[in-house]
């Protein structure tokens, strides 16, 4: 069942409440990070459909929302996301080597999900962290002045936690 | 010691916190700023020379002065935190470790320009930050500072902050405002202006981070003590993001007097480039700014030293010199390949545009395409000429300039590094193994002698 709890649905209420009336649309891409994070960590198009109804709008305008943005999965994506940036300044610092690396330990190429679906590789364009290069976004957080062994100990600290 | 007006306490201990910044002299601004009529902030504004500190350069005054006021009709200011730029991550410091300066800024800014709700449009990636901004504004308004009636004056102002979901073209001031109104980031023709309709059709101006900062000590130190900082129309001081090959990456507060390299080589700045490596390249202002080789990087065509300011870093126009963009200093030593970063480049713009404009939607994907077949020693020598009449193509013909900003560091790679491109083409297996290096790129320039 796709339903925001209570909590959750108080906290939609706020955000529409930040824009003026009738302009609840403006929630929209708030709200889709908020189902995005409760519904799987991808939009599935009923998880859409939902928030649609949610705010009123026809189900296209969240579609059409959902595919322009980045952050937005509109696949299945493993339990953690390694969001690799290999544009120029983080290039200059050697991310394409911190990108081979995580395949050739994963085992996966770039957009794939290893078998366990623990992780997803997905290299990222600037994330605005180009003097601490070569950098992650992993969850909420960045992941700065990558070398392999803290690609490693990432690796080893998220088997960990999953299994616990 | 250079003059720091904005990350002067950035080290002070909790100063993230409403204590420590009040401690701190914070919020003395707003104390002053209310106490002035908001056409008298639009003119301190105006007479401190602060030009928009997002890439632009825009006089901010002269842009709040074309709000419309129509009557009855809610006005906004936003605050663009979509720093997205590569090499820029200015925005994202000030944010992190001061966020109570912005809040500030914005404060004054709102009453200024009579926006009872604004809003602060960061980046979807910048999520720990939201929640440092959101703190950051509850203590504002549990200390009197937001909410209604702000000291006694009859102002009411709320700000809010919109996360976007990573789109680069969201720094587009018209993008930024269709994404606040919950759409795709597609730019909107100009005119009308954001100032006559902006979000909701309603009157909006939309600044940078920096530039709303720089308003607070604008209105401490009064205008004219803030214009006598920085030389020329470069007033003030400028947060550079300094990146790539150097010892001492991050951000830097410069008053817009010292020179190129002296903020290179400098201890107190970029600390030189690692293990004694020379300096082959640099892109100054966030990597749609023409890349310069060394030569041209330290010294202007005229022979003069090129300094760390608008005017200096635009002399000689695109043939020989650069931009200060949005201060993202991205510095490439002897090792690096040009051609691999122009073509790392190509993939960032044709992955961030929109979609709108065929120039741009079609020749990014070209632009990548062929500068990927020269980096894998596929290319033919006409792809440089294809490469330079496609990016001359794009350049100026789209409705926002995510276009010219995909055009230019295209133009400016041929334009100063041609020769590594050809040598890419004729030493295909080569170029595969090792990088061009620094040819002659920092050689001294032969400077004509006038007759």
């Amino acid at each position: 069942m796709i339903k925001f709890s209570e909590e959750q649905l108080s906290k939609v209420t706020e955000i529409i409440a930040r824009y003026p009336d009738g302009k609840q649309k403006s929630a929209l891409i708030p709200v889709l990070h908020m189902a995005q994070n409760e519904f799987g960590g991808w939009l599935d198009a009923p998880v859409m459909d939902y928030v649609a109804e949610l705010l009123s709008i026809k189900p296209i305008e969240v579609y059409e929302v959902a595919s322009f943005y980045s952050m937005f999965n509109l696949k299945p994506v493993g339990k953690y996301l390694f969001e690799v940036c290999r544009t120029g300044p983080c290039m200059l610092n050697g991310s394409d080597e911190i990108i081979q690396y995580i395949k050739d330990k994963l085992g996966i190429n770039e957009g794939e999900t290893t078998a366990d679906g623990l992780f997803t590789l997905k290299p990222a364009e600037c994330l605005g962290a180009c003097g601490y290069a070569p950098m992650m976004q992993l969850g909420k957080n960045y992941k700065e002045f990558l070398t392999k062994e803290k690609v490693d100990k990432i690796i080893d600290e998220l088997r960990a936690a999953a299994k616990n | 010691m250079a003059v720091k007006l904005l990350l002067e306490n950035a080290h002070v201990e909790g100063i993230r916190y409403y204590d420590a910044y009040r401690k701190h002299g914070g919020y003395r601004a707003v104390e002053k700023a209310l106490k002035m009529t908001p056409e008298e902030i639009v003119e301190e504004v105006k007479k401190s020379g602060l030009r928009g500190r997002g890439g632009a350069g825009f006089p901010t005054g002269m842009k709040w002065s074309f709000l419309a006021k129509p009557e009855g009709v809610p006005r906004h200011l936003v605050c663009n935190a979509d720093e997205s730029e590569p090499g820029t991550f200015k925005d994202r410091y000030l944010m992190e470790f001061l966020p109570h300066l912005l809040i500030e800024g914005l404060i004054v800014s709102s009453f200024a320009l009579g926006s009872n709700t604004t809003y602060i449009y960061i980046r979807g990636e910048y999520d720990w930050i939201t929640d440092i901004l959101e703190q950051a504004i509850a203590e504002a308004k549990n200390n009197g500072w937001l909410g209604k009636n702000i000291l006694g004056t009859g102002f009411d102002c709320e700000i809010y902050v919109h996360r976007g979901a990573g789109a680069y073209i969201c720094g587009e001031e018209t993008a930024l405002i269709e994404s606040l109104e919950g759409k795709r980031g597609n730019p909107r023709m100009k005119p009308p202006f954001p100032a006559i309709q902006g979000v909701w059709m309603r009157p909006t101006v939309v600044n940078n981070v920096e530039t709303l900062a720089a308003v607070v000590p604008i209105i401490n130190l009064g205008a004219e003590a803030y214009a006598k900082i920085g030389i020329g129309k470069s007033t003030g001081t400028k947060l550079m993001s300094a990146c790539g090959n150097i010892n001492k990456p991050g951000v830097y507060e410069i008053d817009m007097t010292i020179s190129v390299e002296e903020f290179i080589f400098s201890d107190e700045y970029c600390g030189g480039i690692p293990k004694g490596k020379k300096l082959k390249a640099c892109i100054s202002g966030g990597s749609s700014v023409p890349i310069l080789p060394a030569n041209l990087l330290l010294k202007t065509a005229k022979g003069e030293s090129r300094l760390m300011n608008y005017e200096s870093l635009s002399d000689g126009g695109f043939v020989t010199g650069t931009m200060m963009g949005s201060g993202g200093f991205i510095v490439f030593d002897e090792d690096q390949c040009v051609v691999r970063h122009t073509m790392t480049l190509a993939r960032f713009y044709n992955h961030e545009s929109c979609g709108q404009c065929s120039p741009c939607r079609e020749g990014t994907g070209w632009m990548y395409k062929i500068l990927k077949n020269l980096e894998y020693g596929k290319g033919k020598m006409s792809d440089i000429d294809l490469l330079w009449d496609i990016q001359r193509k794009i350049d100026g013909t789209t409705i926002c300039p995510l276009g010219d900003a995909a055009a230019w560091p295209v133009a400016a790679a041929i334009r100063h590094f041609r020769d590594e491109f050809e040598w890419h083409v004729l030493n295909p297996e080569e170029s595969q193994r090792r990088n061009y290096g620094l040819a002659h790129y920092a050689d001294p320039i032969h400077i004509p002698v006038s007759a």
